[in-house]
């Protein structure tokens, strides 16, 4: 009987641990090739660099103009993550605590969102008008509308748990609808809050369709697009390319990391009844 | 109370700003273009008249070319949505077992899952190579000549699903262990009890308390098959041929071409769809909510 329980572990954590090592061997093996020659890259093997080339990640911030796209990369994910974050929860709020006819009918069409394809030819036309196509201030708008139904979604859970009590008490007490949110239910909202900055940190970090459609500037162009554009022109040099894919994932990496709790939680909501 | 004077509409504004303009009335407009003949080479847009109004959908159906493109989004989305279920289930259950370092290896299994699918691409490109990749190299170890994954047209399809499960399972079996994680153990304990063993407490178990969750992942990647774009357009870009050719990447052709009427046409189809079936599934959800 002990030797079957034993064999059931060694049994189960061989299988994990393949199954680990399936996962993570391609991103080692970017990861061992970003520090090799361009001549001991050309093959992309697994085996393990003679020796260390650092400087393929000078290469690449300078010839990938990659200090540009990081900024810009910054730019959209930071602030369709504020804007974003502020509209939605503003809006979750009130669409759950004032459940009128309307506001049912809202909270559903917003939704509904999260099955809606966009359609980009249509939204070209949009932009066209609004003048905000090729521009930084367009593309953060785009990013914060296309996460506004996850984002209310998530919030409009969340909000549903707090207790009506504390509405009640400060509007006594002589809250402005403002005060109200502001003072009062955003800091009670933190978790979901640091949930939706993470999701919509990393959906943006990692989209490139919409500059890919809306962003014809490569002065504009976030990491994502301009790694893809390196790998076009320097697709004989791996090294490079791997160089420049760790540089590209390494903040998703280190957010998901760190916010590892976060993420899981949003990626769950809804699909686990609690 | 005064709901409406403490829960003032100007709350929704902002979102409701962002949302109407730039996503649901480009949807809404888009299918009024669909009606046109609307592209990059004239600057004049007309109305096809009410003889020739749904040319475009007729094209789109009965062009070999474009239905195609539809055939392929439905069979990615119905391969990766079982595979991911099946593999997802089965990383969580052994996830949630006895295993050292478990943190270690749910972390490990999710993180293909938060890179870029433009990174991934880019990464399996270099794997799936067929004279030196890493993966033709470990079957010629064993004396496999390995194939042409992505530039054979009977086998790039797969290969491109195949590295979309590969990313998307991770984030599956997240969602499955947070739903297996949720059953009570006594139920464990009462069919440990009745001298169950592991299959059947799978099957008697875990697999029906998992139904609601398994509708949610079901929901999640048909939504996403249905909308791919990424994987595609950074393995293959449609190629070789049409052969991975998919609804996103087809529109995003038609652009390029500038034949906006066209794209726009494609679109609409599948907004239509998904409004219809993610009209049904909200409300079935929502229903849900309320009997509990």
């Amino acid at each position: 009987m002990k030797t079957k329980k034993l064999l059931k572990s060694v049994g189960i954590n061989s299988v994990a641990w393949i199954i680990s090592i399936i996962l993570i061997t391609p991103l080692v093996l970017i990861f061992i090739n970003s520090l090799k020659s361009s001549q001991a890259a050309a093959e992309m093997s697994l085996r393990l660099p003679d020796s260390i080339h650092l400087e393929n990640f000078l290469t690449v911030i300078k010839r990938g103009k990659l200090g540009t796209a990081f900024l810009n990369s910054l730019t959209y994910s930071v602030f369709s993550v504020l804007l974003c974050t502020l509209t939605s929860s503003m809006a979750a709020f009130v669409l759950a605590r004032n459940r009128s006819k309307a506001n049912r009918i809202i909270y559903f069409i917003i939704v509904l969102g999260m099955a809606m394809p966009i359609n980009f030819i249509a939204l070209m036309k949009v932009m066209q008008t609004l003048q905000i196509i090729n521009t930084k201030v367009g593309i953060i708008l785009l990013y914060a509308s296309i996460q506004t139904p996850f984002n209310v979604f998530l919030i409009y859970s969340f909000v549903g748990k707090i207790p009506r009590d504390i509405d009640e008490a400060a509007i006594i007490d002589g809250c402005s609808p403002f005060r109200l949110f502001f003072s009062v239910i955003f800091p009670l909202l933190k978790p979901v809050l640091v949930t939706v900055m993470v999701l919509t940190f990393l959906n943006t970090w990692n989209e490139y369709i919409l500059p890919l459609y809306f962003l014809g500037s490569s002065a504009n162009w976030p990491m994502t697009l301009a790694v893809y554009n390196f790998f076009g022109m320097y697709f004989r040099d791996w090294n490079l390319v791997c160089a420049d894919i760790v540089l590209t994932s390494l903040p998703v990496i280190i957010v998901y990391l760190l916010g590892q709790k976060y993420i899981v939680t949003g990626m769950t909501a809804g699909a686990v009844k609690g | 109370m005064a709901t409406r004077k403490n829960y003032p509409a100007y709350f929704l504004y902002g979102a409701l700003l962002l949302y109407v303009t730039l996503y649901l009335l480009p949807g809404v407009i888009g299918i009024g273009y669909s009606f046109t003949d609307w592209s990059a080479f004239s600057d004049t847009t007309k109305f096809l008249g009410f003889d020739h109004m749904f040319d475009n959908y007729i094209k789109a159906f009965s062009d070999e070319k474009y239905f195609g493109y539809l055939g392929n989004t439905l069979l990615f989305t119905f391969v990766t949505t079982i595979a991911k279920n099946v593999l997802g289930l089965a990383l969580a259950v052994l996830l949630t077992k006895k295993v050292k370092l478990l943190n270690f290896h749910r972390a490990v299994m999710y993180i293909p899952a938060v890179l870029s699918a433009l990174i991934v691409g880019m990464i399996f490109k270099s794997i799936l190579n067929p004279a030196d990749g890493l993966l033709n190299s470990f079957l010629k170890v064993f004396g496999i000549k390995g194939p042409q994954w992505l530039t054979n047209p009977k086998l790039a399809f797969w290969s491109v699903m195949g590295v979309d499960i590969w990313k998307g399972m991770g984030y599956i079996m997240t969602i499955f262990i947070a739903g297996i994680l949720s059953i009570s153990p006594t139920y464990y304990e009462a069919a440990d009890i009745d001298g169950a063993g592991e299959w059947q407490k799978f099957r008697s178990i875990t697999l029906p308390m998992l139904a609601p969750t398994i509708t949610v992942t079901t929901v999640l990647n048909v939504i996403y098959g249905l909308r791919v774009f990424d994987m595609v357009y950074a393995l293959t870009n449609g190629g070789p041929g049409y052969a991975t050719e998919v609804l996103y990447t087809g529109i995003y052709k038609e652009f390029g071409y500038g034949k906006y009427a066209m794209g726009t046409t494609l679109s609409s189809i599948m907004f239509v769809f998904m409004v219809i079936v993610g009209f049904f599934l909200i409300r079935a959800m929502n229903r849900n909510e309320v009997e509990e």
